[in-house]
């Protein structure tokens, strides 16, 4: 058996340092840590409640609304009103916004050029994936980029700018939109549907979201060309469907509050569907550099103990009820129950192929509601009540962020918070072990990876890895 | 070419996400066309683990050229000095130790964004993580580098500050650079491009005539100016959000919330609540750049009893109330 230690890994947010155990030309262990610590809880600690609307979206620059509306929510539930309509469906096309932004991001920046690498340059899709994708030259940038960027303003009308906006509030938004803005929401919105119905799918949106079992995933792609189909061609060539399998214990909590209930409902799915109980979270700190003993959250300490035997990140492991649970995109749709993405967890389970196409299919699902969200928008009607905040109360507010399950817990007394905790979707996905020694997710999911002789940096260790989207600076707040 | 190496350390990778926004045309293509090329950024070269060592050694020791360095985030110097909240990923050793080595051996070096500029967000509160910026901690001169440091070309570390910092600020300062016609006079007393630093965020400002008036706004949503009541600091802060734009059109101002000040050295504590304006007797203490008090509250005084009523009721509603009046005698 020979250790080998893998970093800096890029192409996630953040720093990332794996170290695997491998043996027979196969992973036989794998540790993941995160070699970062900045103390946002104890920054937070004493400070405004409303001042965490400034300092939490800093945690992260590419989850930053996702944060915030976190924040606002955790503010919101001391008062108990929801924001007005116009509140609610600007924060979701807010956060939507990021939301895709981020997987499009993931999908053609931080994902696909691995595909691009010398090591495939004898299979059939490989001229084509490098053409298209190397990292930083790839022809598909010319057109991603652009298109990343004008569906970004869709933030420079609704959130001043990104990332780091403090548009969202407890009670709603800040920034009211007129007739003018509303129809250049609706009309950038319909550019950023034209870009991945020709770029990304080949295909109409609403196509790509009724793929309701893999047998029609199949039928659909027979002379297709875009993105989508070549991503296709190339985890059916290297079997992405059976790398990089975790837990198939999925957590979500729910997306896209609006007027009408929630976009995707919150829930856990271990085989079958559970209602969330965020009870159920505790923090192990077993294997990180933080004193202290498992705690839920609303009780959570962070201690760095940076000499503690046995610890090798800075992550906590979150688990529910005790056990490893995996989020993000795959999670959320597999808990919405969204049948293509049902039927891959129940096949061979979550894995490389299914975690990037639960994200691709949330482009096709979304970019639809946002649609309706924005025309469903009212000037002249209220975007943000104004509630004076309690000086004592605790609260938790829980969101998705594109990475998945996103929390903080908040305490306030004599109007300062006096605790706040967060668990970020990478904490859960990343988590070392617990004190039972049971690896988190990724650490589970490279079990078994392939290691060809002579790599130094695995690829598939690095399919694995850039699967789960990983947002390290969100992980180590 | 010039070759450019980004790294980042206790920060969000926010300066980055925010560099993606380049637009007319896309960051890669402004980059080659300034003639520069990447020799690694973390969230955008292909390169992974060794690779990323072996090119790191080779610029600490010379073998490969290194024009232009930036860094992204704070530097973080705890616990007790050792720098171990940051050790490098498959390295074992601390940021701080790289980012000496390798300014030490570069052309130009790059604060991008304020966390790397004065220490940022992260050096809020008590500072848990020893954060400080590159040559800056704070409002004070030293920071990781020392008051003395100068890269190979002669400058300072150029501050090119802001939470998150603006791809234009970057993009045209590494232009600048790139052409030659960047030097120590473009730096403002705080060593930020004057570029955009020479500029208040107020310039520009939409709310401008609610400013004039002291229409000011009372809660969020509301249209007024947001300096009296909900803690702006735009006619303190200095930078160009009102006339460059964030996202398209976009500004924290019209974004429908304060200027934090996130240019600025210690902006993170401002030593009050971020969304409340601290006063004494009713006044606003921090008063406009270059204004002087007794004036401000004269002016103040006079243009409040001045407001026209459209002003007035619009400051304080998310939407017009009053419209401007249609004269049907036309404009003269």
């Amino acid at each position: 058996m020979t250790q080998r230690i893998v970093g800096p890994f890029n192409r996630v947010e953040g720093d990332l340092e794996v170290s695997l155990d491998i043996a027979d030309g196969r992973v036989g262990a794998a540790r993941v840590s995160s070699p970062l610590f900045r103390g946002f809880e104890e920054i937070l600690t004493g400070k405004a409640p409303t001042d965490a609307l400034v300092i939490v979206p800093r945690i992260c620059g590419i989850c930053s609304t996702s944060q915030s509306s976190a924040a606002a929510m955790a503010l919101r539930r001391l008062t108990a009103r929801e924001p007005p309509p116009n509140g609610q469906l600007a924060i979701c096309l807010i956060t939507a916004c990021e939301n895709l932004a981020d997987h499009l991001t993931h999908f053609y920046l931080f994902f696909m050029p691995d595909f691009a690498r010398p090591i495939y340059q004898a299979r059939p899709w490989f001229a084509q994936t490098q053409a298209r994708f190397q990292a930083v030259s790839g022809a598909a940038l010319n057109e991603v980029l652009p298109a990343r960027t004008e569906f970004l303003h869709l933030m420079g009308l609704m959130a001043g700018k990104w990332p780091h906006t403090l548009s969202i509030q407890p009670g709603g938004t800040a920034r009211p939109l007129g007739q003018a803005e509303v129809l250049h929401i609706i009309s950038l919105l319909r550019a950023f549907r034209r870009f991945l119905e020709r770029q990304t799918f080949g295909d109409a949106l609403e196509g790509i979201a009724e793929l309701a079992s893999l047998e029609a995933l199949q039928r659909w792609r027979a002379g297709r060309s875009g993105d989508l189909a070549l991503f296709l061609d190339i985890a059916q060539d290297l079997g992405l469907e059976r790398l990089g399998r975790a837990t198939d214990r999925f957590i979500s909590y729910g997306a896209y509050r609006t007027p009408d209930g929630d976009l995707f409902p919150s829930g856990v799915w271990d085989g079958v569907p559970h209602a969330l109980d965020s009870q159920l979270i505790s923090e192990d700190v077993s294997h990180a550099w933080l004193g202290g003993d498992t705690r839920a959250p609303a009780h959570g300490l962070t201690r760095p103990a940076p000499e503690k035997p046995g610890a090798y990140t800075w992550c906590k492991a979150p688990r529910y009820g005790g056990r490893v649970m995996e989020t993000g995109a795959l999670a959320r749709q597999t808990v919405a129950g969204h049948p293509l993405v049902r039927e891959l967890v129940t096949t061979a389970g979550g894995s490389v192929l299914a975690r990037v196409l639960a994200r691709l299919l949330e482009l096709a699902i979304v970019v639809p509601a946002m649609e309706r969200w924005a025309q469903a928008l009212r000037p002249g009607e209220p975007w943000c009540h104004q509630d004076p905040l309690p000086a004592e109360g605790a609260s938790v507010g829980l969101v998705e962020a594109a990475r998945g399950a996103l929390g903080h817990w908040l305490t306030v007394h004599q109007g300062r918070i006096a605790a706040y905790q967060i668990i970020a979707p990478t904490t859960w996905n990343f988590s070392p072990r617990d004190q039972a020694g049971t690896p988190g997710s990724l650490e589970q999911a490279l079990v078994g990876a392939a290691v060809s002789d002579g790599e130094d940096t695995p690829v598939t260790v690095q399919h694995i890895v850039r699967s789960f989207d990983p947002c390290m600076v969100c992980t180590v707040h | 070419m010039l070759n450019l190496l980004w790294l980042q350390s206790g920060g969000c990778g926010g300066c980055t996400l925010s560099l993606l926004n380049a637009e007319q045309p896309h960051l890669y293509l402004r980059l080659e066309q300034a003639g520069i090329r990447l020799l690694w950024h973390p969230s955008l070269s292909v390169e992974t683990g060794a690779a990323v060592v072996d090119l790191l050694s080779a610029c600490t020791e010379g073998r490969e050229r290194l024009d232009i360095l930036c860094v992204e985030g704070s530097l973080l110097t705890g616990p007790r000095g050792t720098g171990r909240f940051h050790l490098l990923a498959g390295t074992g050793r601390p940021m701080t130790e790289w980012v000496r080595e390798l300014a030490a051996r570069a052309h130009q070096v790059l604060a991008i964004g304020t966390c790397a500029a004065f220490g940022g967000i992260t050096a809020a509160g008590g500072n848990p993580a020893g954060a400080t910026g590159l040559q800056y901690d704070g409002d004070v001169q030293g920071g990781l580098l020392g008051p003395g440091f100068r890269a190979g070309a002669g400058l300072p570390v150029i501050n090119v500050a802001g939470c998150p910092t603006h791809p234009g600020w970057v993009l045209d300062t590494l232009l600048a650079l790139a052409l030659a016609r960047f030097t120590a006079a473009d730096l403002d007393s705080l060593n930020r491009p004057r570029l955009y630093a020479d500029h208040l965020v107020h310039h520009g400002c939409p709310r401008n005539e609610f400013y004039e008036f002291k229409a000011s706004a009372e809660k969020p949503s509301d249209q007024g100016c947001l300096m009296e009541h909900l803690g702006c600091k735009g006619t303190q802060a200095h930078a160009d959000c009102n006339t460059r734009l964030w996202n398209g059109t976009g500004s924290c101002l019209r974004g429908g919330y304060a200027c934090v000040s996130c240019t600025e050295p210690r902006f993170e504590e401002p030593g009050h609540p971020f969304a409340e304006t601290p006063k004494i007797a009713g006044i606003p203490i921090g008063l406009p750049s270059d204004m002087p008090k007794a004036w401000f509250v004269a002016l103040a005084a006079l243009s409040k009893s001045a407001t026209p009523k459209r002003v007035r009721e619009n400051a304080v509603a998310d939407h017009n109330r009053v419209t401007p009046a249609v004269r049907r005698t036309g404009l003269k």
